[in-house]
């Protein structure tokens, strides 16, 4: 029998989705204990607020409950920790205020733990949470970072002056300087970048077990990484060690980033369960979610951009403001420095880069890594900023592009912000995105658009991005409190079926699927033969998780890695059976020869005699297939492409809607193409989404305006038209599988695609920027505005 | 939610008994009440079921049609009778919220809510309906009373609505990106009782008539009849969504396309 190619570059059908699809999917909140407990919390419903007291005598006497617990009681743990310490100009560290995981005297954003009700049922917790007297004092409060920096703002943290978090920055600024001061042009962008709520399907959730017969706790939680959790909590929060934590991470509907970080509810419910001798349940509502979920970007900008006549990129100035939120989330404080500054090179040969950033507490949610996190927001800002310059100096948009691209042969490019590329083609991306939008017949389709009183534009991103944040060397001189490489543990059965444990985590990307065609084809073992385990730290040797579009890059390097010793250690065994040098073994498609010889063994038959070692060279080699890799990448690695969009605009109402959506990107070698279609359609999705429809909106003093779905605008299917994705690629040099990263790419690549379109669309409206989302009051408001210039003309 | 007592009764007298008591809430199809109990903000004794009371269904008599209370949207949406007698009503109907929301929702809970940004409204104002209760019958024009207002007495509950075919009828919705719920949404319809333009979700007081465009309308029946009729910008709903200018244009600009749509 034939089986269908199941390896590496097949479509394989994802194996997890029957599970998925049918219900049978196993999530945190499926997850239920003998005896237990529910936990509901109080949160505050105001920005910034003094506590003057809380009375929990009527809460604590309510039907079923079993505990009220406050700052008071939880005020002897560790901070909710950062995972990543930034240093000031000055070369001081960053502003670090604590992180309670219950409010420990003062509330800093709308959604602030105030205190944890646990019953018998999570409504008798949600009752009695009612009967909870809260007495506080409005603060001063400040939501946004223009109004936090200034003198006179509201003081989110006591101490912190200025609200500032730090003041940091990149680059060689006399060599900006000087470039600026031969320029022929400067472009000058002042720009947004939009914070957004990132909504995954499956709220949060957190259960936390505790055997007193063993004082073994157990933590179920819906994490996109339970190896940090278990460190962060564990090691910073609680003071539990590795041997008596166990963090599992089940089936999790989506993370985008925000179950990356290691929230209070997971510390609040362990804690307790430990205290109360019961397990204890915590699952957010979705309004919760919005109001404790991290949210994403956040960023206010102003960048100029220095040019020669011919329009060639001199040198970039980039100023921008984060927002933090109101305390430091796990990966809070990298996202706008070394997952944002360090990209403002992109596709870009611009010699002198300087670049600074300061962080901003506000009273609001905790900002952290979304989808792309930081790479988004150096994408949007410089793919808008390259638009202006074309704008500004009438150069032709594709021209300017290509003019400034890294050649193909500048190959590894060291960029002026630190990072070196080491492999792309900007110049093949981009003519397949045109000829596949078809670029050139877009005059014809906006004029035909015209008649129909519709207003057509065509925009263009051309992008690069970071993925698989690495070496660890380099992340912990630059701050990172942990390493950042990827462990695989693969176990030949004795029978020759095959599991691999990755430190990884899937929540939606398919992990099982594709994780397992490396096995078929390194291997050689069926595909059904192979089983994927994930998420939880009493199976998995260790692990840095899912994020970053790092799991293929480098968590399947690590399983690489782990084959190859499989294989060598195979070959030896084979070389004892069929009594040849193991210099003279082959392993190819399951099967170990001697090289020119018609000598075979299975690697079934070789796991046989390596569990069964009857006739085994027992002196030399111990018996078992059983072998673990850690992979400490080399480098980043650097996906990249063009993503092409045209709108068109009602100018009656103003609605723009997405007519063509085409994206070319660069992922180094693709394992199974329907999973990256399907990754980077997503993608694309939340970048259009973006760009067009979402908004975390706060009012001034920070009460959060869009704080359900009623107000907050998710794209759905009817918003969005067919994509057009394909891939051209370019191998990854420095890890074994040449690949880059899908994950991100769609989110990173389209939102600057879609503004430049819809600028491209009102360019008869004198319209040279907007900022996201451009919905359609904002362009209604353009377009009414424009209309006396319009007549006048 | 809170706890609450489940009625289910057979008859509208039994209902209205239930309904004497004041913290009784009625349910129909549920899709404003059961998120709204979700959310605590509303704390009944009791929840009565309307769904047995024998209130669904659809009639036709000459010119007029009748729809029971607990009707679903998706039931008027897809009727024979309504789309051939009143075919604007039944496309109205097929725009409420998505499939879920239609195959429970109903025209008789979406009357007696009277959310400002329900659809249904405008149709029963501008068709001039008559919403029969169990007490009585109450023309449209009495019937709304403002947002989430109403000519219902206590314990009084819809039992029918009854509609006269117009000559010629539309509606149109411009939705909120975010709830879909209609940003504005006009009905327009030429009748018995003569032209009549009615407006949902834009105003501050929940549904009206649009007398400015009535009258236009009246004189000649074309979107361009409209052009250059304002509407007054400071009766009209702001939020992060759109400034009230913005619905104030586009009460204008989905009028234009109702009546387009009747040519």
């Amino acid at each position: 029998m034939t089986l269908p190619f199941q390896g590496i570059g097949a479509s394989v059908r994802r194996k997890e989705d029957l599970r998925f699809i049918s219900g049978r999917g196993h999530y945190t909140d499926d997850i239920n204990r003998p005896g237990q407990l529910h936990a509901y919390i109080k949160r505050s419903d105001r920005p910034h607020a003094k506590i003057l007291s809380i009375d929990t005598a009527a809460a604590k006497a309510a039907p079923g409950v079993v505990a009220v617990f406050t700052g008071a009681d939880t005020a002897a743990l560790g901070s909710i920790p950062c995972g990543w310490q930034i240093h000031n100009k000055d070369g001081s560290p960053m502003a670090e205020p604590r992180h309670p995981m219950l409010a420990e005297g003062f509330v800093r954003h709308v959604g602030d733990q105030i205190a944890v009700v646990i019953a018998e049922t999570r409504q008798q917790a949600k009752d009695a949470a009612e009967l909870l007297a809260v007495e506080m004092e409005d603060l001063p409060s400040v939501a946004n970072v223009t109004d936090a920096i200034k003198p006179g703002a509201g003081v989110v943290h006591e101490g912190i002056a200025g609200n500032l978090c730090y003041d940091w920055h990149i680059g060689d600024k006399a060599a900006m300087e000087a470039a600026f001061a031969q320029a022929a042009h400067v472009v000058t962008l002042d720009l947004t970048n939009n914070r957004l709520i990132p909504n995954a399907m499956e709220p949060r959730a957190a259960l936390g077990d505790f055997d007193s017969s063993t004082d073994d706790y157990t933590l179920y939680t819906t994490s996109q990484n339970p190896h940090v959790i278990r460190l962060l909590m564990g090691a910073f929060v609680l003071g539990l060690p590795e041997h008596k934590l166990r963090v599992v991470a089940p089936d999790v509907g989506g993370g985008f980033g925000s179950k990356i970080y290691h929230y209070a509810e997971e510390a609040i419910v362990t804690w307790a369960a430990g205290k109360l001798k019961r397990p204890v349940k915590w699952t957010a509502e979705r309004s919760e979610s919005f109001m404790s979920d991290a949210h994403g970007r956040d960023h206010v900008s102003t960048a100029r951009l220095a040019l020669d006549k011919d329009g060639t990129f001199l040198a970039l100035h980039v100023q921008t403001l984060s927002n933090m939120g109101a305390y430091l989330s796990t990966f809070a404080t990298a996202v706008p420095t070394y997952l944002y500054a360090t990209l403002l090179a992109g596709v870009y040969t611009t010699p002198a880069i300087y670049a600074e950033v300061k962080a901003v507490f506000t009273n609001t949610v905790p900002v952290d890594a979304y989808r792309g996190a930081g790479r988004p927001e150096a994408t949007y800002l410089l793919e808008r900023l390259v638009d202006a310059a074309a704008h500004d100096t009438g150069m032709d948009r594709i021209a300017i592009r290509r003019k400034n691209f890294i050649p193909r042969d500048a190959f590894p490019y060291q960029t002026p912000v630190a990072l070196q590329y080491d492999s792309g083609d900007y110049f093949t991306t981009l003519d397949m995105a045109m000829k596949h939008a078809d670029w050139a017949g877009f005059p014809a389709r906006r004029a035909e658009a015209a008649q129909r009183g519709k207003l057509r534009g065509i925009g263009v991103s051309t992008y690069l991005e970071a993925c698989g944040i690495a070496p660890s060397k380099v992340v912990g001189s630059l701050g990172a409190r942990a390493g950042l490489y990827e462990v695989a543990n693969v176990r030949v059965h004795p029978t020759g079926s095959v599991s691999v444990f990755t430190g990884t985590h899937s929540h939606g990307q398919g992990h099982e699927t594709t994780f397992a065609q490396l096995v078929t084809d390194q291997l050689g073992v069926p595909f059904s033969q192979v089983d994927v385990v994930h998420g939880d730290t009493a199976k998995i040797p260790f692990g840095m998780g899912t994020y970053g579009s790092r799991s293929l890059a480098v968590g399947g390097s690590a399983m690489v890695k782990a084959m190859d010793k499989i294989i060598a250690k195979g070959k030896k065994i084979a070389a004892h059976l069929m009594e040849a040098s193991a210099d003279d073994i082959e392993f190819k498609d399951g099967k170990f020869t001697v090289a020119g010889t018609d000598k075979v063994k299975t690697l079934g038959e070789i796991a046989l005699t390596a569990y069964v070692p009857h006739n085994y060279p027992i002196e030399e080699l111990e018996p078992g297939l059983d072998e673990t890799a850690f992979y400490d990448p080399k480098n980043f690695t650097f996906p990249g492409g063009c993503h092409i969009c045209e709108v068109e605009i009602d100018r009656d109402t103003g609605v723009v809607r997405v007519v063509n959506f085409t994206a070319v990107d660069d992922v180094g070698r693709v394992v199974n193409p329907m999973i990256v279609e399907g990754q980077v359609q997503g993608g694309v999705a939340q970048g259009i989404g973006q760009a067009l429809l979402e908004n975390a909106a706060y009012d001034a003093d920070g009460q959060l305006l869009s704080g359900s779905f009623m107000d907050y605008t998710m794209p759905r299917a009817d918003d969005l038209p067919n994509f057009n994705v394909s891939t051209e690629n370019t191998m990854c040099t420095h890890n074994p599988l040449g690949s880059k990263g899908c994950g991100e790419v769609g989110a990173i690549g389209s939102p600057p695609a879609v503004i430049n379109a819809v600028v491209d669309a009102l360019r008869d409206y004198g319209v040279r920027h907007l900022d996201m989302p451009a919905t359609s009051a904002k362009i209604w408001g353009i377009i009414e505005a424009g209309r006396p210039k319009m007549a006048a003309e | 939610m809170y706890d609450f007592a489940f009625q289910t009764p057979a008859s509208v007298a039994d209902a209205v008994k239930l309904l004497a008591d004041p913290e009784a809430r009625p349910l129909a199809g549920g899709q404003t009440l059961i998120p709204v109990l979700k959310q605590r903000l509303n704390k009944p004794t009791t929840v009565v079921d309307l769904s047995r009371l024998g209130l669904s269904g659809i009639t036709v008599s000459g010119t007029t049609l009748t729809i029971g209370a607990t009707t679903t949207h998706r039931t008027v949406a897809r009727s024979a009778e309504v789309k051939q007698l009143i075919p604007a009503l039944a496309a109205l109907a097929g725009m409420i919220g998505d499939p879920a929301v239609r195959y429970r929702g109903t025209i008789g809970g979406s009357l007696a809510n009277n959310d400002p940004t329900a659809d249904y409204p405008s149709a029963a104002l501008a068709l001039g309906a008559t919403i029969k209760t169990s007490a009585r019958s109450i023309a449209a024009d009495e019937y709304f009373q403002g947002m989430f207002a109403t000519a219902l007495q206590p314990g009084e509950i819809i039992t029918a609505i009854e509609f006269t075919a117009p000559e010629k009828a539309a509606y149109e919705k411009f939705s909120n990106p975010a709830s879909r719920y209609a940003m504005v949404g006009v009905f327009v319809a030429r009748g018995p009782k003569g032209v009549r333009v009615t407006v949902t979700g834009a105003g501050q007081n929940g549904v009206f008539r649009h007398t400015a465009f009535e009258a236009a309308l009246s004189k000649s029946w074309s979107p361009d009849a409209l052009n250059g009729i304002a509407t007054p910008v400071d009766s009209m709903n702001a939020d992060i969504h759109g400034s009230a200018e913005y619905r104030a244009h586009l009460v204008g600009v989905v009028a234009k396309r109702a009546v387009a749509k009747t040519l």
